[in-house]
């Protein structure tokens, strides 16, 4: 292997990751006003199925999007309205809703199965995709890429240097306080709620015209179980949210290097590998022996790994705000 | 400014919190309000800081009638209330938890709010780390930084509800400076809400007197104590009688216990405990004192030293293998940590057995949970849920599932939110567990109780134990001090 | 106020009724006749005997499941894992049924108690992650449920591999005397009947009569409580899990040995995932899981004929089971709705105790 194949590679990992990014970051800001949105898998089948159909009839991906996102955010209303206003469990609503998603998906789709339709256009920055290795990586891309990283950057600067964003997180913290500075805690969640269940509809959509292009039945299952893990390793911060999404791409890249490597090992050996990772990263988010281990480390060392290995959820996340 | 309360009501059900209030307030002035628990002081305070709305009646101010539908309609007209327990958001940096809500813009404008922050708590002899999270202050800084938010907010009237209680005697001290200030100086209306007559004496000039959601009179301070007492009361309530007690062996004993979380450490912990006593532990919330009582209770381990229960050494043994050799734990919140709201009271009797049968026998665990409920006076039936009975009423479910011949009891607040009848009614109870050579040691941020009820007294400050001293020679001024740190 | 008990009394049919008008409109959008397809559903669950037995047959793996659910819902935890659970029993009486020889009592005896042994240990795993490593439970549980599946398609594809060549379509059939004998010629054995049926009297006597109930029932309702009050939380949440990962194991078992007779690719076919659903529409009562159980089985028997008669996907089945759990959950209670006594009431306790913390 030499460099050119391994940057082209790691594009590919970069194109692959990026609807898992823009999952990641609505969840998170989803999770962060305090409501969580477990429907992910539905969600994103539901929109990969309705962003393709809609592309697909109306010759628009741009619509195919925008349907995608409708159809998140219809869902994290199902979500927020089952939550905030008849205040059921997030867990369960949200469960019950990620098969009805599955099951309404192939539904729905059935009679567009395994067609060709639309695709994102290619879209390679001018002069910036000419620097070397930066280049390739992240200007010779499509607007899902491009979109990715900016909503990753946008997320951030709203959540920790705004007010709004300070809305944001005080709802997820603690509405009591938040409601006594002024915040509608009621409509800001629904509000966020909203958005990041739109996100999510795009990140479907975005797989289905971008990624991997089509529609199935089951066609992104499993998807929406791993933004919500990369959530949890992500700390509840877009930013490292988004390395989570990459580093999970660039383990199913992995898995397909070593295949050539070692084509003596049975295919399903390496189909595991992001199963056993997803235990192995929750355990390190969330294990209390993990501070232990850090205890055990240098003072100057332990701050920063704690910053970059653990999290605490914001505190009031699935919990039902009583006052109004 | 000039505020009239005019015929405030506010019910709960058949629950009459505020049953016809009217008060004025006037510049300059610091007002207490007194009354007992439950005597509607805090709800008067929310309808007045817009946290609640009443059910009928207004608020005049200047004059002018106001509705306050949220605590921020009720700051920007000048009203803002500093809870007992602050509404900051213990994650956030200091600087995000005064910005939040502060005003329109989107960007947030860290570096003049910083200087803001600087100068108001410097001219309020404050002294907040800008750098810090809220969740590393102590109360007594939480509460600081929550009086600098509500005055940068524009507060012209300040509601302060109990706020001395879990703060150390200089930060007492520098509140009652700085309410002081405020009032003489800035003309500011300052409204303490609290049942100890001694600090009402010291700060107010003037007290409202609330009782059972009645406003029930108003006196110029100084004033005689009795008559507050009286109007509080009704009556005065006879002063609880401590029944002397002759102290056995020493039942529990530490030696040199080093406690250590990430967030405190806790070093050289020498105590001995002996069989009858009560002991008490004072201090501000997080210095080490709950520390001590979870390490005995097995609820987190010692990382060196001793800890020798009748003889026997239990250091690092589990809460549950603590609690088979007769010690019992007492937690602060009652349906959070202690009771499970929606089980029922015979339920609950057949969980906290010494031990259980594999089939639970309904009948005869009813009929225990009855005799329970008749001993400890619990108002409530059998099959009542836990969440159904009053807070009084929960803490005596709690001294009820607590098992016969105990060695040793261990408490955080025992009395917190509780009337003075249910009060003496638990220590009671805790005084009659002596006579079985119970050791007791408890957790109270009330200086007044934890001198009334204790033998000994130790004081934590900053994860150091104090000396020990004597109940009978202290004082709560000694003790303040202590809590402050000159151990 | 007499319309207003009618409409309180009337409203658990409301969510069912709107179920069903959802699942019309969508029949009705894809030019289909309502009354046509839901006939043939009908005649797909119960038009032969042969069906009906079927239907029975697919009720008694989601039964014993739900069982096994309704102790982990009591506990507190939500054990997605199950449909790894059901699978790596079926993998279990698999291995016995294709290599052990003995006599056909003592064979299931062994399938039956390595099923549970198996489903235990995986439902096990899921437990420790959760207590000792902070791990949730629905993220543990569904990294194991991939797992399995990816184990299974390893065995059948490799090692378990039928000798005329590869295929991921399943190992070679088992033995007659491997499997549950079963009623007529259908998938039903009954007794695999009598084993779910000794699991809902044991689970019904464990959660209404036995400290083990009540401690789990504790752990559910305040875990920190609970364990001051002397319940050893990870023993009691391990121990949940394990039972249910038992009767999962043992579902998984019933599913190779009689609905099946060898070991598939696909083969909890999402049992574990239905059966939150029946004992969430059960609002976790154990009476009427066995119903609600039956009742999906027959929706759900119903769209597989409805596919190979109509061409409508069988998805359809799972929309009408899951739109009525969900209306259930949401409008369920009039009193959310603030059509029966207002949640709002709650909401503003009086706040004498002046505790906040």
């Amino acid at each position: 292997m030499n460099d050119s194949e391994l940057i082209l590679i790691l594009a590919s990992i970069i194109l692959q990751a990026a609807p898992l990014m823009i999952a990641v970051c609505g969840e998170t800001i989803t999770e962060r006003v305090g409501v969580v949105n477990l429907s992910l898998d539905g969600t994103m089948l539901m929109s990969a199925m309705t962003g393709f159909v809609v592309s697909l009839k109306t010759d628009s991906v741009w619509l195919g999007f925008l349907a995608g996102a409708a159809v998140g955010a219809l869902f994290a209303l199902i979500i927020a309205f089952g939550t905030i206003r008849l205040r059921q469990s997030q867990v369960a609503v949200g469960f019950v809703l990620t098969l009805l998603g599955d099951d309404l998906s192939a539904f729905l789709g059935q009679n567009f199965t395994h067609i060709p339709g639309p695709v994102v256009k290619f879209m390679p920055i001018p002069v910036l995709k000419d620097i070397p290795i930066l280049g390739p990586l992240f200007f010779n891309h499509d607007m899902v890429v491009y979109f990715a990283f900016a909503l990753v950057g946008l997320t951030w600067w709203w959540l920790f240097r705004t007010q709004p964003g300070l809305h944001l997180r005080g709802t997820g913290e603690r509405p009591e306080a938040a409601f006594a500075r002024g915040v509608n805690v009621n409509r800001v969640r629904y509000l966020y709620t909203l958005i990041g269940g739109a996100l999510v509809g795009i990140a479907g959509a975005a797989y289905s015209l971008n990624v991997k292009i089509g529609w199935a039945e089951g066609h992104t299952r499993g998807l929406g179980w791993i933004a919500l893990a990369i959530v949890i390793f992500g700390g509840w911060s877009p930013i490292r949210g988004a390395f989570g999404a990459i580093l999970f791409g660039a383990t199913k890249a992995l898995a397909t290097v070593l295949q050539r490597i070692f084509p003596e090992v049975s295919v399903v050996a390496f189909n595991s590998i992001p199963w056993l990772l997803m235990i192995l990263v929750l355990l390190i988010v969330s294990s209390e022996s993990t501070e232990r281990i850090i205890a055990f480390l240098p003072r100057p060392l332990q701050r920063p790994l704690r910053h970059l290995l653990r999290a605490a959820p914001p505190m009031a996340l699935g919990k039902i705000f009583g006052g109004k | 400014m000039r505020v009239e309360i005019r015929d405030i009501r506010k019910y709960f059900g058949s629950v009459k919190a505020n049953d016809g209030i009217t008060l004025t307030l006037e510049e300059g002035h610091i007002y207490g309000v007194l009354g007992e628990n439950g005597a509607g002081k805090s709800t008067l305070m929310k309808i007045l800081s817009g946290y609640q709305p009443p059910d009928s009646g207004e608020i005049l101010l200047n004059g002018q009638p106001h509705t306050f539908d949220s605590p921020l309609s009720a700051l920007k007209n000048g009203v803002g209330m500093l809870y007992q327990d602050p509404h900051d958001i213990p994650p956030f940096s200091i600087v995000d938890n005064f910005l939040l809500g502060r005003d329109k813009r989107l960007r947030l404008n860290y570096r003049a709010a910083e200087s803001e922050l600087k100068e108001l708590s410097s001219k309020y002899g404050f002294a907040l780390d800008i750098q810090a999270h809220v969740d590393s202050l102590s109360l007594g800084e939480r509460q600081q930084l929550e009086l600098v938010r509500l005055l940068a907010g524009g507060a012209e009237v300040l509601i302060l509800d109990e706020p001395t209680t879990g703060i150390s005697a200089e930060q007492k001290d520098v509140l009652f400076n700085s309410m002081r200030k405020l009032a003489r100086e800035e003309g500011k209306i300052l409204l303490l809400v609290s049942h100890k007559l001694e600090e009402v004496q010291e700060l107010c000039d003037h007290a409202f007197i609330l009782r059972r959601g009645k406003y029930v009179g108003e006196m110029e301070i100084p004033c005689p104590n009795e008559k507050l007492v009286e109007m509080m009361f009704g009556q005065v309530p006879p002063r609880s009688e401590r029944p002397t007690f002759e102290l056995g062996d020493p039942m529990l004993e530490l030696r040199d216990v080093n406690i250590s979380t990430y967030r405190l450490s806790v070093k050289n912990l020498n105590l001995s405990v002996r069989a009858g006593e009560i002991f008490g532990l004072a201090g501000l919330e997080g210095s080490g004192q709950r520390l001590l009582i979870q390490a005995c209770a097995g609820l987190v381990r010692p990382e060196s030293g001793q800890i020798i229960l009748d003889g026997q050494d239990i250091t690092s043994w589990s809460y549950h293998k603590t609690r088979a050799v007769n010690v019992a734990y007492v937690a602060a919140g009652r349906l959070e940590e202690g009771l499970v709201a929606s089980l029922s009271l015979t339920e609950h009797v057949v969980l906290a057995q010494r031990e259980t049968d594999f089939f639970v026998d309904w009948a005869a665990s009813g009929q225990d949970a009855q005799s329970r409920i008749e001993h400890y006076q619990i108002v409530g039936r059998p099959d009542s849920t836990a969440e159904e009975l009053s807070g009084g009423n929960q803490q005596r479910l709690l001294f009820g599932l607590l098992w016969n011949k105990l060695k040793l009891i261990l408490l955080e607040h025992p009395t917190r939110g509780l009337d003075v009848r249910s009060t003496n009614y638990i220590w009671n109870l805790l005084y009659q567990r002596r006579q079985d050579g119970t050791a007791i040691i408890f957790i109270s941020p009330d200086l007044d109780e934890i001198i009334e009820r204790s033998d000994r007294i130790a004081v934590f400050s900053g994860g150091v134990m104090s000396r020990i001293v004597d109940a009978k020679t202290t004082s709560v001024k000694e003790i303040g001090h202590m809590i402050g740190g000159q151990l | 106020m007499r319309i207003r008990t009618w409409i309180v009394r009337i409203w658990p049919l409301v969510p069912i009724l709107a179920a069903l008008l959802f699942t019309i409109g969508l029949l009705v959008l894809f030019g289909a006749d309502p009354v046509e397809v839901f006939q043939a559903m009908w005649q797909g669950a119960f038009g032969t005997q042969d069906k009906t037995l079927s239907v029975v047959a697919f009720t008694i793996p989601l039964l014993l499941s739900s069982l096994g659910l309704l102790l982990t819902f009591t506990a507190g935890l939500w054990n997605i894992g199950i449909e790894g659970q059901i699978v790596m029993g079926a993998v279990a009486a698999s291995w016995v049924a294709l290599f052990m020889d003995a006599t056909s009592p003592v064979l299931i005896a062994v399938e039956v108690i390595l099923a549970m042994l198996a489903g235990a240990l995986w439902a096990g795993v899921a437990g420790i992650l959760k207590t000792r490593g902070g791990v949730h439970e629905i993220f543990g549980g569904l990294a194991l449920n991939s797992l399995a599946i990816i184990f299974t398609n390893y065995l059948i594809s490799g090692p378990w591999q039928p000798p005329e060549g590869g295929s991921f379509f399943g190992t070679v059939p088992f033995r007659e005397i491997s499997q549950l004998s079963r009623f007529a010629d259908s998938r039903f054995a009954p007794f695999s009947l009598l084993v779910a049926m000794v699991a809902l009297v044991m689970v019904f006597v464990a959660l209404r009569g036995t400290t083990w109930g009540l401690k789990l029932k504790a752990l559910g309702q305040n875990p920190r409580s609970a364990f001051l009050l002397g319940v050893s939380s990870e023993r009691e949440t391990i121990l949940a899990m394990m039972f249910c990962g038992a009767l999962a194991g043992l579902a998984g078992a019933v599913r190779v040995l009689s609905w099946y007779d060898n070991l598939k690719q696909n083969i909890s076919g999402g049992i574990g995932y239905l059966a939150l659903l029946v004992v969430m529409l059960a609002a976790y009562r154990t009476l009427w899981v066995p119903l609600i159980a039956f009742f999906f089985s027959a929706v759900l028997n119903g769209a597989i004929t409805l596919q190979l008669r109509t061409q409508l996907h069988s998805s359809l089945g799972g929309i009408l089971t899951g739109v009525m759990v969900l209306f259930v959950l949401l409008f369920g209670s009039s009193k959310a709705l603030g059509i029966g006594k207002s949640s709002e009431d709650e909401a503003l306790e009086p706040d004498t105790s002046e505790i906040e913390s």
